[in-house]
């Protein structure tokens, strides 16, 4: 969901958010366990206590940072159990679970007993290595995996310390089974007993962590923590937020990208029943709008069907689809930056030649809760309940907005219904927006808080899209499908130009987000060209980012190389990957075996399709089954060998690949494309933006190569290889290859 | 106006024109019925009435009056046996992700098992098409087929 990220850039990243004043300064442990206790969290019967609370007399290791101590992570209630705090926004991908069973692997908890909550834009909860809150590039496991391993070992060693302490022993005759401490003579004492006085053990720098072949819970197959309250109606999401007095708001947004208000006669609108508030409100990018703030979202929506808006478009950009590829055509024909440079002096002389022209849409993210955020404002003070994935950046902009220091603002992050990257925006946007329009709602008299609430159709066309892409390639290559040289050129607009990932992503005029995927890891003579045009429409990251584009263009064009050589598309691929890149060989042999590639027969009409691709450090192979039936694509059947080392949680990787795939399959499908005319975006609602259904959804098998390496993530690499490896099964069918997103059969 | 929600008299003080879907969570304070589209298309906002599946947010509420509602609340809290079937079969095949389409996935599971003549199982195809009105945008799909067909027959 967000850029792969050059880790040895990562001081200058860190500059430049401090330089931006939007990290949040830790607020001292009391308020924090204050501020839980006040949300409402009661987990059990007894009250939680947090272990090395300076209060009570403990002492935090000054060496150790925020995000290295237990305190702000694990508690432990009388009754032993262990409430794990993430660092990170569930939105689907099972961090609410994973992280709670890394650190109960090396706290020894009972895992029966271990529960989890979300985390707030406390210093904290940082992500370990990048330094800001943020959840995306599928980093939430493969960068807190040794953090919440110390920190589970910090707390256990304090368990013992304190069970050695009353007992008067050695701690090293002392070991722990299951959140109990066991010691000498049979004594025995639970978590739940011994937290209290664990509190006042230091916490320990440095602590020995288990050998992998010793796990017990991580890498066991275990039922997502979150499963009976999702399958009750009774876990509590963003837009769930009911504060007493709570008011809501819809905006009526500009039909342009960027433009403003010219007239607004609202009397209709304050004279519907429940509206409170009618107010003109700054948007993102320049925009303008007006909030309805009333009772409930019906009233607001019944206000704002009342406006009667006149909207300045004149002097904005109206980008227009069709005249968009006219122009990315006329760049892709100029001289630009290049991202690889190899000599292209063979392609004249190659005996094959393949030219090809590769077309992607808009898309946009279409998470099924909409957007919200709710803010309650009190005399210098914030509280905002949202599923943030950037906690810290949120609220440093909510700061801005508010003219609040970052510290008295406070965001509670909550569960949320999906968001593949829409849940950070680079500017903020969601949450600059309900600010705007509970600090208006307040200067207008309006004490109370406020929930902005985006419809289906504000989420559909408000941008922040996968933006539009034009990839051009020139292939020459022998008999032997060996390729001398190859000149591509990429025309799109750059997502991270103007966020916080500017400064170490963008180079040389090249986006690295928008490159990812290509080439690598073929040995491949490659002359790559990169244009960024700038236009109104807002984009971000999507899931996968730029490998939703650049794995099709790679996989697609290698299998039609295959194709024209007689070559075996399988054999193709691991006589390029040779002896070098073990983890695609791996996924790729893993997929072929379970799937009876190359031993099964297929029925008539169906043909195999293979992709593989790594991104975000992981690799994920498929082989598919697939058919064209009454003139249109059908997918059959998906079999899936995953490489992302260790697999914390197996049955959340199963998960996670099953659905990047079917977000994979929805580009596929006719319909799956966000499209502008004359400025105006032309879908609104699922009708006219498709996404798959369970009709659509083939068999699907998944299959992990056994690994004891640190894991790698899992949120995003299952979603880049399933388009080529579709197209490709049809290509073999049709004989002639899909080029472009969603499928146009010729 | 007066509601049946969940074998409980509810009075509400609401436009007839409200969509059930926001008298249940703004006034009533049902949020497991969920928000998704607005429009009919993507399902999260399913509940029962009289028994049957509906898109609560296209329904005005004037048209649920006097009828009985079932929400998922209810659904899944163990007094009805499909729906303690389908909720056991979800959380045995750990069918959510972000799980906020779910709700409206279950009721309508409930609603299909519920309308099979008694000891008929789904056939691969009815549970389809029985589903396809509800959107996953997380990709459930495979789990949800299986759940469902696991809460078949286990009431069998």
């Amino acid at each position: 969901m967000l850029p792969n990220i050059d880790y040895s850039e990562l001081p200058r990243a860190l500059q430049h958010m401090l330089e931006r004043g939007q990290t949040v300064k830790t607020l001292p442990r009391r308020s924090f366990l204050k501020l839980a206790g006040a949300t409402g969290l009661a987990l059990g019967a007894f009250p939680h206590i947090a272990l090395a609370d300076p209060a009570a007399g403990g002492k935090a290791a000054s060496s150790l940072k925020p995000t290295q101590q237990p305190s702000a992570f694990v508690q432990i209630a009388g009754n032993g159990e262990v409430t794990v705090t993430i660092n990170r926004l569930e939105f689907g991908q099972g961090v609410h679970t994973a992280l709670p069973m890394i650190l109960a692997e090396e706290l020894d908890a009972d895992w029966s007993l271990v529960r989890s909550r979300h985390g707030t834009n406390d210093a904290a909860y940082v992500d370990p290595l990048f330094g800001i809150h943020l959840t995306g590039g599928s980093h939430s496991i493969k960068n807190s995996f040794s953090q919440y391993r110390e920190l589970g070992a910090r707390a256990r060693a304090m368990l013992l310390g304190a069970a050695a302490a009353r007992w008067k022993v050695d701690v090293a005759t002392l070991r722990t089974q299951a959140g109990t401490v066991l010691g000498p003579g049979g004594r025995k004492l639970g978590y739940g007993e011994l937290a209290e006085a664990a509190m006042a053990q230091p916490v320990p720098e440095k602590v020995t962590l288990k050998d992998p072949k010793d796990f017990r819970i991580i890498g066991r197959p275990t039922p997502r923590l979150d499963a009976r309250a999702k399958s009750s109606g009774r876990q509590d999401f963003g837009i769930d937020m009911r504060l007493p007095g709570q008011l809501t708001a819809v905006v009526a947004r500009p039909p342009v990208f960027g433009a403003r208000l010219a007239a607004m006669e609202d009397a209709a609108t304050r004279a519907v029943k429940g509206v409170r508030a009618v107010l003109r409100v700054p948007l993102d990018g320049g925009a303008e709008g007006v909030a309805v703030v009333a009772d409930g979202y019906w009233q607001a929506t019944q206000g704002r069907d009342a406006l009667k808006l006149t909207w300045d478009t004149a002097k904005v950009e109206k980008v227009d689809s069709e005249r968009q590829l006219v122009q990315y055509r006329e760049l892709a024909g100029r001289p630009g930056p290049r991202k690889f440079d190899a000599d292209m002096a063979p392609l004249a002389t190659a005996p094959r030649q393949l030219e090809a022209e590769f077309v992607f849409p808009y898309l946009a993210h279409a998470a099924m809760e909409p957007l919200n955020c709710t803010v309650a404002l009190t005399e210098g003070r914030a509280e905002l309940w949202v599923g943030s994935q950037c906690a810290g950046l949120d609220a440093g902009a909510a700061a801005r907005v508010l003219n609040l220091k970052p510290e008295q603002v406070t965001v509670h992050v909550q569960m949320a219904g999906g968001g593949f990257g829409r849940r950070f925006s680079s500017t903020s946007d969601t949450v600059v927006e309900a600010c705007e329009i509970a600090k208006a709602a307040r200067a207008a008299g309006l004490n109370a808080p406020v929930r902005t609430l985006w419809s289906r159709e504000d989420d559909m066309r408000g941008g922040f899209y996968r933006p539009m892409h034009l990839h051009r390639a020139r292939v020459g290559f022998d008999e032997g499908g060996n390729v001398l040289a190859w000149d591509h050129v990429i025309v799109g607009q750059s997502i991270t130009t103007g966020s916080v990932f500017e400064q170490f992503q963008v180079k040389n005029g090249i986006d690295g987000t928008a490159t990812e995927g290509m080439r690598d890891p073929y040995p491949l003579p490659m002359r790559l060209t990169v244009h960024h045009p700038r236009l109104n429409v807002p984009v971000l990251w999507w899931r996968s980012v730029g490998s939703t584009h650049t794995a099709f263009v790679m996989e697609t064009l290698l299998d039609e190389i295959a194709r024209a050589t007689q070559q075996d598309p399988v054999a193709y691929r691991m006589r390029m990957f040779g002896d070098k890149h073990l983890r695609h060989r791996d996924a790729l042999q893993l997929a072929v075996d379970k799937s009876g590639y190359g031993k099964t027969r297929l029925a008539e009409g169906r043909a195999w399709g293979v992709a593989v691709h790594e991104s975000f450090d992981s690799v994920v192979a498929y082989v598919v089954e697939a058919s064209v039936k009454d003139g249109r694509p059908v997918l059959h059947r998906v079999t899936a060998g995953v490489h992302c080392n260790l697999a914390v949680n197996p049955r959340t990787v199963e998960a996670q690949v099953q659905g990047a795939a079917v977000t994979g399959l929805s580009m596929c499908l006719p319909g799956s494309a966000i499209t502008l005319k004359d400025g105006v975006v032309e879908q609104s609602n699922f009708d006219g933006y498709t996404v798959a259904r369970i009709t659509d959804m083939p068999e699907f098998n998944v299959h992990i190569v056994p690994s004891a390496e640190p894991p790698t993530g899992m949120g995003e690499p299952g979603l880049p290889p399933l388009a080529p490896a579709f197209a490709n099964a049809i290509a073999r069918l049709t004989g002639k290859p899909l080029r472009q997103l969603p499928f146009k059969l010729a | 106006m007066k509601l049946i929600v969940n074998n409980r008299e509810v009075t509400i003080d609401a436009d007839p024109a409200m969509p059930l879907l926001w008298a249940l969570r703004d006034l009533i304070g049902l949020t497991g019925t969920k928000f998704g589209c607005g429009a009919a298309q993507c399902g999260a906002c399913t509940v029962h009435m009289d028994g049957e599946a509906i898109r609560s947010c296209i329904t005005p509420v004037s048209d649920a009056e006097g009828k009985k509602l079932t929400t998922i609340e209810a659904a899944t809290d163990g007094t009805d046996r499909v729906g303690a079937a389908v909720h056991a079969a979800w959380i045995k095949h750990d069918v959510a992700q972000c799980g906020y389409c779910q709700s409206g996935q279950i009721m309508s599971a409930i609603a299909l098992l519920k309308s099979l003549p008694s000891g008929q199982q789904p056939t691969a195809d009815s549970i389809d098409a029985a589903m396809a009105g509800n959107i996953c945008r997380c990709g459930t799909y495979v789990r949800i087929r299986a759940a469902v067909a696991d809460a078949a027959r286990t009431l069998a």
